[in-house]
C-alpha cells in the first residue's frame, strides 16, 4: 500500500479518532500514516454491532409477548450472549438460561439481581426497565 | 510495548518490537469462541510479545495479577508514583474513551498508564488503538481491569524490573526472524501458520452460504474484523512486519531483507484485497460466494509459504 492509497473515508465507527497504518512513501520506505477509516473495516464493524442490535430487538419482542425476561434484552444491549454473561457473572450457563424465563426472573433474589446489574453496568432497579 | 522501552531512553520502534519478539503469525483456533465466532489471530498475544522482548533487550518484565480490584488499583498508584510506566490488560468494553462501535467483550486488550491527574484522580493512558493519550476515571479503569470471562485480565499489570539495554542486533534479529519463519512454516499444529490459512479456506468452503447467508456473512466478516480492526497497520500486521524487515536491513546492512520487505508489502496489499472482496459480499454488491474467498485464501497461503521460505534462506545465508 502506498501512502497515497491509505484510505481516508471517515468511518463513523472510529468516532472521530484516527488510526495509524504503515504504508510505502514515494521513496519506497514504510512510514506511519494516519487513516480516517476504511469502508471495508466500517462494514465489518457495523455488521458485528448490528448483529447484537438485531438480537436485542428480537428479545424485546419476546419480552413484550411474555416469552422472555428483560434480562435477555439487557444482555444483548451489553453486547453479551449467554456464555459471556455466565462467565462474567460467575454463574453456570444453564442458570443464566433459566433466569431468562419470565417466571424465574420475577423471583430472582436481591443478591443475584445485584450481581447481574453489576456485570451489565446498570443499577439493580433498571433490570426491569427495557425501554 | 515499544513505548515502555523508549521510556528508558532507548530508540526503539513499534515494528522493531513486533519483529524482535517474533510476533507475526497466523492462528485459527475454531475451538475457542469469541461471541460464537472462532478465534483468529494474525499476531501473538501481547504477553508473548512482552516475553519475547526480554531476551534480546536483556531485561526482565515483572508481571502481577490481583485477586481484589482494590489491591490492583493501589499497586498501580504506587508504581505510577514511583515514576514507572505500567502496561495494563483490560476489557475493551468497559473503557469509556473507546469509540462505542469498538466496544466488545474482548478482554485481552493492552494499554499503557503513564500518570495520574492529581485534581480529578483520572489516569492518563496511552491506547494503541487511538493516536492521542486519553484519560480514564478510576472506577471505570478498575472495572475494565477486573472484567471476568474468557482471557480475564485479573488486573494484570507489567513493568520492567530494570532498564532494558541496547540489543545485540547482529544476533537478535536473525534469531527472531528464524523463530517467525519456523512458526509460519513448520509448526506441528495444523491450525498455525501457513497451514492455518489453508484450514480457514477449508472452513470457508464448508459454510452454508445458500442455507444460512446471515451466519455465513457473520463468519467471514469476523475474519476481516480480526484482520483489519485489531491493532495498527492493517493487512493483518503484514505491513508492520515489512517495516521491521526494512529497519533490520538498514541495521544489519543486508539489502536482501529490504527486497523481502517489498514482497511482504505486496502480500499485505493482497490481504487487503481479500478484505475488500469479503466486504463486497457482505454488502451484497457481489454474490455471496465463500468458495471464491477460499481460493483467494489458498493463494495467500501459497504466497506466504514462498515468502517465508525465502526469508528463511536469506537469514541462513549469513
Amino acid at each position: 500500500m502506498d501512502t497515497t492509497d491509505v484510505p481516508q473515508e471517515g468511518s463513523a465507527t472510529y468516532g472521530g479518532h484516527l488510526k495509524a497504518m504503515y504504508a510505502r512513501n514515494p521513496d519506497g520506505r514504510l512510514v506511519l500514516v494516519q487513516s480516517r477509516g476504511w469502508e471495508v473495516e466500517e462494514t465489518v464493524t457495523r455488521q458485528a454491532v448490528l448483529a447484537f442490535e438485531e438480537l436485542a430487538a428480537a428479545a424485546l419482542e419476546r419480552v413484550r409477548a411474555g416469552q422472555s425476561a428483560p434480562l435477555e434484552v439487557h444482555m444483548y444491549r451489553a453486547r453479551m450472549d449467554v456464555s459471556v454473561l455466565a462467565q462474567a457473572s460467575g454463574l453456570w450457563r444453564w442458570q443464566v438460561r433459566r433466569h431468562l424465563r419470565p417466571a424465574v426472573f420475577a423471583r430472582l433474589s436481591k443478591a443475584l439481581r445485584a450481581r447481574y446489574a453489576q456485570v451489565l453496568g446498570i443499577e439493580p432497579d433498571q433490570l426491569d426497565v427495557i425501554d | 510495548m515499544s513505548a515502555i522501552v523508549r521510556h528508558y531512553g532507548l530508540p526503539f520502534s513499534e515494528p522493531m518490537a513486533f519483529g524482535l519478539s517474533s510476533a507475526l503469525t497466523f492462528a485459527f483456533l475454531p475451538f475457542i469462541k469469541i461471541s460464537g465466532q472462532p478465534l483468529v489471530s494474525y499476531r501473538m498475544p501481547p504477553r508473548t510479545i512482552l516475553r519475547g522482548l526480554q531476551k534480546p533487550l536483556r531485561f526482565s518484565m515483572r508481571t502481577e495479577t490481583f485477586r481484589r480490584p482494590e489491591d490492583g488499583m493501589a499497586r498501580l498508584d504506587q508504581l505510577l508514583d514511583a515514576g514507572q510506566v505500567v502496561g495494563l490488560q483490560a476489557s475493551v468494553f468497559w473503557l469509556p474513551f473507546m469509540p462505542p462501535d469498538f466496544r466488545f467483550h474482548f478482554n485481552a486488550h493492552n494499554l499503557l498508564a503513564f500518570g495520574r491527574d492529581e485534581a480529578s484522580g483520572d489516569y492518563l493512558l496511552s491506547d494503541p488503538v487511538l493516536e492521542e493519550p486519553v484519560r480514564c476515571a478510576s472506577a471505570d479503569l478498575a472495572k475494565a481491569r477486573f472484567a471476568r470471562g474468557l482471557l480475564a485480565p485479573k488486573g494484570l499489570l507489567y513493568y520492567p524490573a530494570h532498564a532494558p539495554q541496547e540489543p545485540a542486533w547482529e544476533q537478535a534479529i536473525p534469531a527472531a526472524i528464524k523463530k517467525t519463519t519456523r512458526n509460519m512454516l513448520r509448526t506441528p499444529l495444523p491450525f498455525i501458520g501457513v497451514r492455518g490459512i489453508n484450514r480457514v479456506a477449508r472452513a470457508f468452503e464448508r459454510l452454508p452460504a445458500a442455507a444460512n447467508p446471515q451466519a455465513t456473512k457473520l463468519y467471514i466478516g469476523h475474519l476481516i474484523r480480526m484482520q483489519e480492526e485489531i491493532g495498527t497497520g492493517g493487512g493483518g500486521f503484514r505491513f508492520m512486519y515489512a517495516a521491521f524487515l526494512e529497519e533490520a536491513a538498514t541495521r544489519m546492512a543486508r539489502p536482501a531483507l529490504a527486497e523481502l520487505a517489498a514482497q511482504l508489502v505486496e502480500i499485505g496489499d493482497l490481504w487487503r484485497e481479500f478484505a475488500l472482496a469479503t466486504a463486497r459480499m457482505i454488502r451484497d454488491r457481489d454474490p455471496l460466494d465463500p468458495a471464491h474467498l477460499a481460493t483467494l485464501l489458498r493463494a495467500q497461503a501459497a504466497r506466504e509459504k514462498t515468502f517465508f521460505t525465502s526469508l528463511e534462506k536469506a537469514v541462513r545465508r549469513s
